[in-house]
């Protein structure tokens, strides 16, 4: 068995002292449930409605878009670690591929995906809400 | 190092069986979200294996494979989360059974 | 210069790339209801990449080892710069009628192109990998641009679930190629293979059928065609003509390069396989688009049936072979470009109009129209005076040359059955009397001047067809 053997012990450890807690306290603890006890805990308030009502789908267009733009982090890393290497080169590189990652970014900003206000424009059916620059010079008709 | 005890063909196995994992439940689960998990399954059970014949062949060339396809997973998570929202905006449900306005 | 020649062979794709993100950018700052030629940009980045490949021809640049500019690349992408310009072309009506999000219409349109170049330009099984993703997501967003209607989202999710499940085994094949070669660089694989000689070996035997899976869903061969008939069906007409043509072209060439070069030492392995394929998808395309009541869907199957054809020219795998699948792309993508940006210009915001009933009596209502869409028609059945027809006749006498004679007999056979369904819209369009159905738009001179081009290609490439398969020719003998 090699080296595996402090890896056995340390699982055997692990799971049986959670498995003897469980055991013991559910053995000798008393037990008288009442209401209260048994309602979820949040933080001492009350409960209120379903834990399963739908979030507004801006949670999921910030969860992709992080997604995406973390991702991208991801190429950063190596080119750090090795940023002596590259040099200059290497440096334009990265400068271009975030650029390109900007143009991204600004669209999502200017379509307003980043907005997280009520301000919503109900006809501009296609697209997202509009960013704020855009509503503000589209309500008062200035455009500069 | 213990892991260099570890031969290459469990690796190939071990991202075998993920891959049929994925596959089976693209063909199988009823859930659009649980469709698109079966399919990054599937491109992580190819990561495992690039990872592994990298280190059979003592390079870094599979780990960094390896990251460009996490790229490309990341994508296309991200458009197909899009439209299972757009789909349910539609049809109010996760089911692929309901989307039936074109023959499969 | 700042640029040295590392980057000659990446230029077409630059050009597109800077105009998909100019459009982008433009689209960010365009104001509510502000209109911007934003066609007009995606036009001058089309114009600039095609400029570029013709610069760069007969000078094989190669950049950083794994992009590569011979002919064939460049030939190939020539005919995409032609469906882009086309698509294009079409869509400066129906995107506005349709109420599609132009600039993410063309944006994505362009950054799919930038896949579909790469993906033919790459030596590399990576990059190519890469490519296919771009392209790919890219069209699975454009199928499902009319997020108004739920069959256009639904088209798309079945595209995108389908072709990422496939994606995957690409990549699986890649893997086990990498595993067995210890490299993704084309030339690489294919001396290791060629040197080891290790046609038993299972491991290679399963990547390369990893490999045709992935190919085989995105040129829509049968098995792997179930996506395309539901994709082309429920995506915007102009979407659909763009990807049965530019997918297609790219996937094909792409398939060309991995298996005519890296894999060509197993040609003996694989050649049974992709013959079977062919067979499957010409039999498959053609028999069941007879039973087709849709143009759209009909010309679906139709397009599966011609990936059938494609597929016979790589099975001969012999310089005939080679040429003919260019020449076919060519022909084929200006064919079906003509026929999809009729039906594009026929249907409506409402309704797609894209039933067969609804050609009734087209050419009383719409005569000009009638009489391109004969052609194009004819063309994709392979009748003499057009592009189809010396396309096909080309295909199968590659085959013939390499001594495929029952490829070629059914390929002639299940042309021969599928004149009966383009035949079948002809005679609609020209017996039957018009009834009352909601009228499309009038077609704008710009879209007529666009079909009338196309047409003129079919009808050019099918009486002196000469030019381009000296071209075709003379891109194949470079390479490969």
């Amino acid at each position: 068995m090699g080296g595996w053997d402090g890896l056995a012990i340390m699982i055997a450890v692990g799971v049986g002292f959670g498995a003897v807690s469980i055991f013991i306290s559910s053995f000798i603890g008393p037990r008288n449930p009442t209401p209260e006890k048994m309602a979820p805990y949040e933080c001492g308030m009350p409960p209120v409605g379903d834990a399963r009502e739908r979030q507004s789908v801006k949670f999921y267009l910030i969860a992709m878009i992080f997604l995406l733009f973390d991702i991208e982090i991801a190429f950063l890393g190596p080119w750090a670690m090795s940023i002596r290497q590259l040099g200059w080169p290497g440096f334009v590189q990265i400068v271009v591929f975030f650029l390109i990652l900007v143009v991204g970014y600004v669209y999502v900003w200017r379509k307003g995906v980043l907005d997280w206000g009520p301000e919503h424009d109900p006809d501009y059916v296609h697209a997202p809400s509009p960013g704020p620059a855009v509503i503000k010079r589209y309500r008062y008709g200035t455009r500069n | 190092m213990t892991f260099a005890l570890i031969p290459l063909s469990h690796f190939l196995i071990l991202s075998g069986v993920l891959f049929a994992i994925g596959t089976a439940g693209v063909f199988l689960r009823r859930n659009l979200i649980t469709l698109l998990l079966s399919v990054e399954i599937m491109l992580n059970a190819v990561n495992l294996s690039f990872v592994a014949f990298g280190r059979q062949f003592g390079t870094v060339d599979g780990q960094i494979i390896v990251f460009f396809v996490m790229t490309v997973a990341a994508a296309e998570a991200a458009v197909g989360l899009a439209l299972v929202i757009g789909l349910f905006r539609h049809r109010e449900s996760l089911n692929p059974e309901a989307f039936t306005s074109l023959k499969w | 210069m700042m640029f040295s020649a590392a980057f000659d062979a990446v230029i077409p794709v630059i050009c597109l790339a800077m105009a998909g993100l100019a459009i982008m950018l433009a689209e960010s700052f365009r104001l509510k209801n502000e209109s911007m030629p934003l066609g007009g940009l995606a036009i001058i980045g089309l114009l600039g990449a095609g400029t570029a490949s013709i610069f760069l021809w007969d000078r094989n640049a190669t950049s950083f080892g794994v992009v590569t500019a011979d002919n064939f690349a460049l030939f190939v992408n020539l005919v995409l710069v032609v469906v882009g310009i086309f698509t294009v072309w079409f869509s400066s009506q129906t995107v506005h009628r349709d109420k599609i999000p132009a600039g993410e219409f063309y944006t994505l349109m362009l950054f799919s192109m930038v896949g579909m170049m790469l993906m033919v330009q790459a030596t590399d099984l990576l990059l190519m990998f890469l490519a296919l993703e771009t392209m790919s997501i890219a069209v699975y967003v454009m199928t499902g641009i009319r997020r108004d209607q739920a069959q256009s989202t639904e088209a798309a999710f079945k595209y995108f679930l389908l072709g990422a499940f496939a994606s995957s085994f690409f990549l699986y094949g890649i893997a086990f190629i990498y595993g067995i070669s210890g490299s993704t660089s084309l030339d690489r694989v294919g001396s290791v293979i060629a040197a080891q000689s290790m046609s038993g070996n299972p491991m290679i035997l399963l990547a390369v059928g990893l490999l045709i899976v992935g190919f085989g869903f995105k040129v829509a061969a049968v098995p792997f065609h179930m996506w395309s008939p539901d994709a082309y069906e429920g995506a915007p007409a102009v979407v659909t003509g763009f990807m049965s043509t530019g997918v297609k072209a790219a996937a094909v060439a792409a398939f060309a390069r991995v298996f005519l070069t890296a894999l060509e030492p197993m040609i003996a392995e694989w050649a049974p396989v992709l013959w079977a394929i062919a067979a499957a998808t010409m039999i498959v395309g053609t028999v069941v688009g007879v039973a087709q009541t849709s143009l759209k869907r009909m010309l679906a199957y139709s397009s599966i049936a011609h990936g059938g054809y494609l597929l016979v020219g790589l099975v001969a795998g012999n310089d005939v072979g080679k040429a003919a699948i260019l020449f076919y792309l060519a022909a084929y993508a200006l064919t079906n470009l003509g026929a999809f940006g009729v039906i594009a210009l026929l249907g409506t915001r409402e309704r797609a109009n894209d039933d067969l009933r609804d050609y009734a009596g087209l050419w009383y209502s719409h005569p000009a129209l009638a009489t391109l869409m004969t052609i194009c028609l004819l063309s994709l059945g392979g009748f003499p005076p057009t592009a189809g027809f010396i396309a096909k006749w080309y295909v199968f006498s590659a085959a013939v040359g390499s001594g495929y004679y029952w490829l070629a007999i059914i390929g002639v056979l299940s042309s021969v059955v599928s004149v009966f369904f383009y035949l079948r819209v002809v005679v609609m369009m020209y017996m039957s009397e018009r009834d009352a159905r909601p009228v499309p738009a009038p077609i704008t001179t710009i879209a007529m001047t666009g079909l009338a081009l196309t047409v003129f290609g079919i009808l050019y490439l099918g009486i002196l067809p000469t030019r381009l398969i000296d071209a075709a020719q003379a891109s194949v003998a470079t390479i490969f």
